[in-house]
């Protein structure tokens, strides 16, 4: 004796939030009615288990339905078989489109490509996130990317248009296709105690500052790329290291400035060449693809690490790339004031950012 | 050619993906009506084409208009091969011919196929010009509006209602058509679509020239079904209750319900005598009262008689009723108070005799005829015939099964079911309850031949006279004033073997042909017309020996399995006011000029006049409107069944019957204590496997026993419950191969005017035993306990219990103890009522076999239900008035393998009992975020779809209620205070008194009218569920959030099984909505399993019923109801299919915190276009 069929229909299609996100998160409909079974919120509904796995299976069969729908969320508002609320549909997409910054972390950097995809399993024992949460996510990476990759505009508007996401979310999903689109090496172990958010802050920097779209007010290209001439002229930036006088005269006002104020003065002082030499060697490698890529390696590797060595604290870090940065403009032969402030001031942030342990 | 009609296909979007290569698809779209068709211009590689066609016009008759559906198919061009079709669009054009309906039908409509479910969506605009027509011979009806409702729909007023009238077609369904096997099942499924959809099309239509015939201008009440007979056709029939309305100016409808009339009945004392005699003088000429065993026997049988030898027969007997019927068919004005009277129904209870009263007390109205009526006619028998067709199929033979049934038990008032079974095998076992009947061979009645004979004659054009022969009404909620007395519930069942049609005809006509079938059919409605004529006399003569002239409620249904059909019949006999009946100079004048709605007008004014005078004469006026209809319209000294009668609790005066059961819904005068709940009982039994007549015969046999348990069943919970009156009762029984299933669903209720029932005892029969009355005990115990829970729980505390028996438990002394009970209510009562409680005792129980164990059984195990939730099938829930406006309308469907094969009854029982409560549960645990809340309307439907298979679908609305919030309306006010009540009422009387009178002069008045009989409607309070949801298209929009949803231009429609929508007002009534669909996979387990199939099927459906309102304007469908939902499914093939039809009214609603703000806005349909535009 079984059920051999079981269905519900609201003429308002009704969603559980609890059992959605069982559902996101790869749970089996046994695993979800077990989990119900022992959470309390359901305690004084007196449900059986039966109850529960009949209700569970309904959820579960409406979210696969749904699917289809939330793959192009826009759909979702058009579309004329699933009567939902607005706020409701919402909520449906922008946990739909959720992820775990861990699984994305992982994934940061990466083609979204099938190979990365067979590569899940590994990603999933990893992050603990089940493998089928992992492919979903996977997925939403994959399409947004596929999306967003060719259009023109502010990436951030052009996610959040098309995937009728929230701010914080569609920012998110920026940084994620922003990395994957240039394919920024994340994964290196000297990377490894950073982590989504760090990455998802520099990409909003790199956004915002570096790409075509942040001076140009958009339109001609696309936000997804950084902006080849920038990229070109910090060639130029090579002359604070490169003229011995203006590497001095930059020091003693970098140092004039810091006396007494930062703690780690003397490492400081001794160190400036090496550091301002780093940071003007990565500027001006940034032509090179793969050198872009290799961003972040080095800037952990060149300055952050001579810093944490060194035991600057953040305090100390901060005083110093304002005034490292601020000073160069009072230098008589430097000549990229605009150029270096928009190197600097992403630089600056970046390595804020990254400067923890 | 008086018709135009106009088709414009604008865009489509989200198209599925045609072709692989450029995943993209060449769509164009072929529009066809009757044999026309136009095609648009292929839209190339595009998913959301933007076609934005000329206007495509169809010149045609109206005839045509209203049979056919505008047909669309959406098509992906393919030079090289055939053109692959996406899917269909059928629109039906009906509500375009009303004048008062919706004028343009625009909007996105799912594109359906039959096999792929919805593919994407299509915007259609289509118009139709309609020039008048004067031909009188017309065959079309335009005009004529059809209303799923059950009342009279809220905007309009019902100036006459004309009464019954049905209509069935017959065809060949395609599905078993030779050509079936040699085409896809696309075809096929199609085809049947199509043909259901011109069927039902042709049936509305004869049914509105019938309704223009007898000068009504709408059918209220319709009900269409299915029947899928298999081999032998597809029958499709309809009733409803015909009547004539008129449209409020005003959008508000007075009376509607919350103004219980307590004027005084002066006139139908004087009509009735009048007009029931006519009809029994009609009667008499044909019963025969032939009540011996052979002589039924000889006519159960396939005796066929010539038709002509009753010809005459039948002449006299349409001369006959000629006057009654018209007399019976009812006018009223919706304002009018009438005063409800009435009177109660028959109660069964075991081992009760009949309690007699001194007929001095009561006045009966009925006396005279109900004398003769209940003159212990043994059913008479029937004479049947089979109708030219050489096979048996028609013989039906009176069974007199039921009336054996009645008396040999409690007569289970509302089963007067006969079965007309078949076979002398059954004949005879229905003597053999006859003869252990206790000789109270209640209500028999004659004129059973009538139908039959009838139907033989009866010819396509039948005049409206001979309909009215069935003063029958679907509806199941009155104008106030319309119901006095309410007599119980008859039913009527009959067995039938269905044949295939040897019809030479039939021959040629083979090949698919689906405008034709008129050449084929001739015969067929015929029989099929012959059976439900015989089944609705008896239903007749069942009302009458309940005493009543009519039938409300009623409905018809039928459960078919192989060749084996049930038909059944059932509604409450009542007593109509029988004012109405006399207007037969206003039915004259009626006849001459339809258009003169001023007449009637006037004719309800006189009427109105009239009662105002004779209620000065002092007849019942101290009646209170909230008890009257409990009264019993029956002959206290002949009763047709034992029943307990004692004087009405409320007014003293009048008898009522102990416990009370229709089938209609709670007259909203009604007084009642506490609140409501559903009420169902369940049982199954097994049958053995059978063929032809044999099958029929088991099944006959079976059915009373069913139909008796049953009504124990509902007895037995109705008084655990500590409730006196059953509504809404719904009896399905359904066929299967090895058994059948039985489900009675109703609300209970605490009727204040009735008697408090009694408890329950059980008495076991060795009472040496003692480990035995230990478990006897402790069993009353917990029966005890039950009871006083539910008192509890659904607050019934009637006032004069609570002085009875202050601070002790309250059923025991009732039951315990004879002396304190009869002494304590004799305390509060007038001293004659002692008489009546002699008997009434405590209900008792027999443990004497395994059924009072199983019963007892079924009795403890329902669970209650969830705190915060309260469950009826009704349209609204006594007790409960606060609606807050959240509502949520859905289908939920089970269907459970019985894998041991070899159940015993009780086995099959229990299973078939925890599928309906786990169901109940899985229900309250889905809709737990809206408690509190009511499930209203709870619509049960069982089916054996096959052999191992129970098939259980529900369809019901939970709506929410505001649980704080107290508010003090009149009809609150009733409960709580009888007087008060009163004194209320009559203020409120007055005022649609004055607006009926000037409402169409004096739009000041009606404005007034409206503002005040808004205060005591449940309240507007919109909570905050509902501010996400509908808004009229146009606001939402302006509302709609920052957060770019790219154009959502889908309009919110709610749809509600109920008639309303609480916190609104329905300012129009757009076009019934009647749907038939078909969905077939071949790969089942791609789409989930069958839950996965049948969840996006019941969803699909939904979403094309909601586009088709969209398109029409609305915004809401009430009186939504599943009719059909047949599945069908073979896993191995990995196949499916699955049939559903649905219908309802599509309607445009305010909300009434609106309605109060700005003068309501219908948004018109062109606004709907312009915003389902942007959407693309």
């Amino acid at each position: 004796m079984s059920m051999e069929l079981d269905v519900f229909v609201g003429n308002t299609t009704i969603i559980d939030e609890e059992v959605y996100q069982l559902w996101l998160d790869g749970h089996s409909v046994s695993d979800a009615v077990r989990m119900r079974l022992e959470s309390d919120a359901l305690s004084e509904c007196e449900a059986s288990g039966e109850v529960l796995h009949s209700d569970t299976m309904d959820q579960y069969r409406t979210f696969q339905m749904c699917e289809r729908l939330l793959h192009c969320p826009s759909k979702l508002a058009n579309q004329l078989l699933f009567q939902i609320p607005a706020h409701r549909q919402a909520m449906l997409i922008e946990r739909y489109y959720e992820f775990d910054h861990t699984f994305a972390r992982e994934v940061l950097g990466k083609k979204l490509s099938k190979g990365t995809k067979k590569d899940l399993d590994d990603i999933s024992l990893k992050t603990g996130v089940a493998l089928k949460s992992c492919r979903r996510q996977f997925d939403n990476f994959k399409r947004v990317f596929k999306v967003v990759e060719e259009l023109k505009g502010p990436l951030v508007e052009n996610v959040q248009h098309h995937f009728l996401l929230s701010d914080s979310l569609a920012r998110d999903y920026a940084a994620v296709v922003f990395f994957a689109n240039s394919r920024f090496e994340t994964g290196k172990r000297k990377l490894q105690y950073l982590s989504f958010q760090d990455f998802a802050f520099c990409a909003g920097q790199l956004i915002s500052y570096w790409t075509v779209g942040a001076v140009d007010n958009m339109m001609e290209d696309m936000d997804v790329d950084l902006e080849k001439e920038f990229l070109h002229d910090l060639k130029d930036l090579k002359v604070l290291v490169n003229d011995k006088d203006m590497l001095d005269q930059h020091k003693s006002l970098v140092c004039y400035q810091l006396k007494g104020k930062i703690k780690a003065f003397s490492e400081m002082e001794a160190n400036f060449k090496n550091l301002s030499r780093a940071l003007i060697n990565i500027a001006s490698k940034l032509t090179n693809t793969k050198d872009v890529r290799d961003l972040f390696i080095d800037l952990v590797e060149k300055f952050i690490e001579p810093c944490r060595s060194d035991k600057w604290t953040v305090g100390d870090l901060t005083l110093f790339l304002t005034h490292y940065t601020s000073t160069a403009h009072t230098l008589e032969m430097f000549r990229f004031q605009i150029l270096w402030e928009r190197y600097m001031g992403v630089i600056k942030s970046c390595i804020l950012k990254m400067y923890h342990d | 050619m008086p018709g135009k009609l106009k088709a414009k296909i604008v865009a489509g979007r989200h198209l599925p993906v045609m072709d692989r290569a450029s995943d993209l698809t060449d769509a164009f779209v072929e529009v066809k009506f009757g044999n026309t068709t136009f095609k648009t211009d292929v839209y190339p590689k595009s998913l959301n084409p933007q076609w934005n066609s000329e206007w495509f016009k169809f010149e045609v008759d109206d005839e045509d208009l209203q049979d056919e559906p505008l047909q669309i198919t959406v098509l992906d061009h393919d030079t090289y091969s055939a053109n692959d079709a996406i899917g269909k669009v059928y629109i039906d054009i009906d509500p375009l011919l009303s004048s008062e309906a919706a004028t343009v039908i625009s909007g996105w409509f799912p594109i359906y196929d039959t096999i792929h479910g919805i593919r994407g969506e299509i915007n259609v605009l289509v118009k139709v010009e309609l020039f008048n027509d004067l031909n009188r011979f017309r065959q079309s009806s335009c005009g004529v509006k059809f209303f799923c409702t059950t009342s009279i729909p809220r905007c309009y007023r019902a100036v006459m209602v004309h009464g019954f009238v049905e209509e069935l077609v017959v065809n060949e369904d395609p599905e078993y058509q030779w050509i079936d096997r040699i085409r896809t099942p696309r075809a096929s499924n199609e085809a049947r679509q199509r043909l259901i959809s011109l069927m039902s099309g042709e049936l509305q239509r004869k049914i509105g020239l019938k309704v223009l015939e007898m000068g009504g201008n709408a059918v209220v009440g319709y009900l269409q079904c299915f029947d899928l007979e298999g081999e032998s056709g597809l029958v499709v029939r309809a009733i409803g209750t015909a009547c004539t309305l008129d449209k409020l100016s005003n959008t508000y409808t007075p009376a509607t319900a919350i103004n219980p009339c307590n004027s005084s009945p002066s006139k139908d004392i004087k009509d009735s005598p009048q007009a029931v005699p006519s009809a029994l003088g009609c009667r008499s000429t044909h019963s025969s009262p032939v009540h011996s065993a052979s002589s039924r026997l000889s006519q159960g049988f396939s005796v066929s008689v010539p038709t002509l030898l009753f010809a005459g027969m039948k002449h006299r007997h349409r001369s006959s009723d000629g006057p009654r019927a018209r007399q019976c068919r009812a006018g009223f004005g919706e304002e009018a108070p009438g005063v409800p009277l009435s009177s109660g129904p028959p109660t069964p209870l075991r081992a009760q005799t009949f309690s007699s009263f001194s007929p001095s007390k009561s006045y009966s109205r009925q006396s005279s005829s109900s004398d003769t009526e209940l003159s212990l006619t043994p059913k008479t028998a029937r004479i049947c015939l089979s109708p030219s067709s050489p096979t048996l199929q028609s013989k039906s033979s009176p069974i007199p099964t039921t009336k054996a049934l009645r008396s040999t038990t409690p007569p289970p008032l509302h089963v007067s079911q006969s079965d007309t079974a078949m076979l002398r095998k059954s004949v005879s076992f229905s003597e053999d309850l006859l003869l252990a009947a206790s000789g109270m061979g209640s209500g028999g009645s004659a004129g059973k031949e009538a139908g039959p004979l009838k139907a033989l004659l009866r010819q396509q054009t039948q005049t409206a006279l001979e309909q009215r022969e069935f003063p029958f009404f679907t509806l199941t909620s009155f104008p106030p004033g319309f119901l006095l007395h309410v007599g119980g519930v008859v039913s009527a069942r009959s067995v039938k073997l269905l044949d295939r049609i040897h019809n030479p005809a039939l021959g040629n006509t083979r090949s698919y042909k689906l405008l034709d079938w008129n050449s084929f059919t001739a015969d067929e409605p015929e029989t099929r017309d012959a059976w439900w004529e015989e089944i609705r006399q008896e239903i007749k003569s069942h009302a009458k020996a309940l005493g009543c002239h009519a039938v409300v409620g009623y409905s018809e249904s039928t459960s078919i399995c192989e060749e084996v059909c049930i038909l059944s019949a059932s509604g409450t006999a009542a007593i109509l006011s029988s004012r109405f009946m006399q207007d037969s100079a206003l039915d004259t004048e009626h006849r001459l000029s339809r258009q003169q709605a001023s007449v009637f007008t006037s004719g309800a004014e006189k009427g109105e006049g009239d009662m105002g005078s004779t209620a000065s004469l002092g007849f019942e006026d101290l009646m209170s409107p909230g008890c009257a209809f409990c009264h019993i319209p029956y002959d206290e000294l002949n009763m047709p069944f034992p029943a307990q009668l004692t004087y009405c609790h409320c007014c003293r005066r009048y008898k009522v019957p102990d416990v009370l059961f229709t089938t209609i819904d709670l007259p909203t005068e009604a007084n009642v204590t506490g609140k409501g709940c559903l009420i169902q009982a369940r049982l199954c039994r097994t049958k053995k496997k059978a063929q032809g007549e044999g099958n029929a015969t088991a099944i006959s046999n079976l059915l009373p026993f069913l139909e008796y348990e049953l009504h124990t069943q509902l007895m037995n919970k109705l008084k655990l419950r500590s409730m006196n009156a059953l509504f809404g009762l719904r009896i399905q029984i359904s066929v299967g191969e090895n058994m059948l299933l039985g489900l009675a669903s109703a609300t209970g209720v605490y009727l204040t005017a009735l008697p408090s029932p009694g408890g329950i005892q059980i008495a076991g029969k060795t009472p040496s035993d003692i480990t035995y009355e230990q478990h006897i005990s402790n069993m009353q115990k917990k029966i005890n306990d039950t009871i006083a829970k539910n008192k509890e729980l659904y607050e019934i505390n009637p006032p004069d219990l609570v002085e009875e028996v202050i601070g002790s438990p309250i059923p025991e002394p009732r039951q315990r103890s004879r002396l304190f009970r009869s002494h304590s209510e004799s305390s509060d009562e007038v001293s004659e009522l002692d008489l009546s409680h002699g008997k009434k005792d405590a209900f008792v129980l027999e443990i004497d076999d395994t059924d009072a164990v199983e019963d007892i059984h079924s009795l403890l195990t329902d669970a209650p239900t969830p705190p915060g939730f309260y469950s009826c099938n009704t349209e609204i829930m006594p007790g409960i008035y606060n609606w807050t406006s959240a509502l949520q309308m859905f289908t939920s469907v089970r269907v459970f393998r019985l894998s041991n094969v070899n159940l015993t009854n009780q086995g099959l029982n229990k299973v078939f009992n925890d599928l309906c409560e786990n169901l109940l549960k899985s229900l309250y645990f889905k809709l737990r975020s809206m408690v509190p809340c009511c499930l209203c309307h709870v619509n049960f439907t069982v089916a054996v779809p096959e052999d191992e298979l129970i098939q259980v679908a529900v369809t019901a609305v939970a709506m929410s209620f505001d649980k704080d919030q107290t508010q003090e309306n009149g009809r609150q006010s009733i409960d709580k205070n009888l007087m008060k009540a009163i004194t209320e009422n009559e203020d409120q009387l007055q005022f649609p008194l004055e607006l009926s009178a000037e409402s169409s002069s004096n739009p000041l008045n009606s404005a007034k009218g409206l503002s005040e009989v808004s205060g005591p409607l449940p309240s507007a309070r919109v909570s905050s569920l509902e501010k996400a949801s509908p808004l009229p298209e146009g606001r939402s929009r302006s509302l709609r959030s920052n957060r770019s949803y790219a154009g959502s231009s889908v309009t919110v429609v709610k749809m509600t099984p109920l008639s309303f929508i609480p916190g609104t007002k329905i300012i129009k009534y757009l076009g019934i909505i009647n749907m038939f669909f078909i969905r077939e996979t071949t790969s089942l387990r791609e789409e989930g399993g069958v839950s996965g199939f049948l969840h996006s099927f019941i969803a699909e459906v939904f979403a094309m019923v909601r586009a088709h309102v969209a398109a029409l304007g609305g915004n809401a469908v009430v009186s939504y109801n599943m009719k059909e939902c047949v599945f069908m499914e073979n896993p191995n093939k990995n196949q499916a299919q699955c049939l559903i039809n649905v219908s309802g009214d599509a309607v445009i609603f305010v909300r009434e915190s609106e309605l109060e703000a700005t003068p309501p806005q219908p948004h018109s349909a062109s606004a709907q276009t312009s915003s389902s535009g942007e959407g693309t």
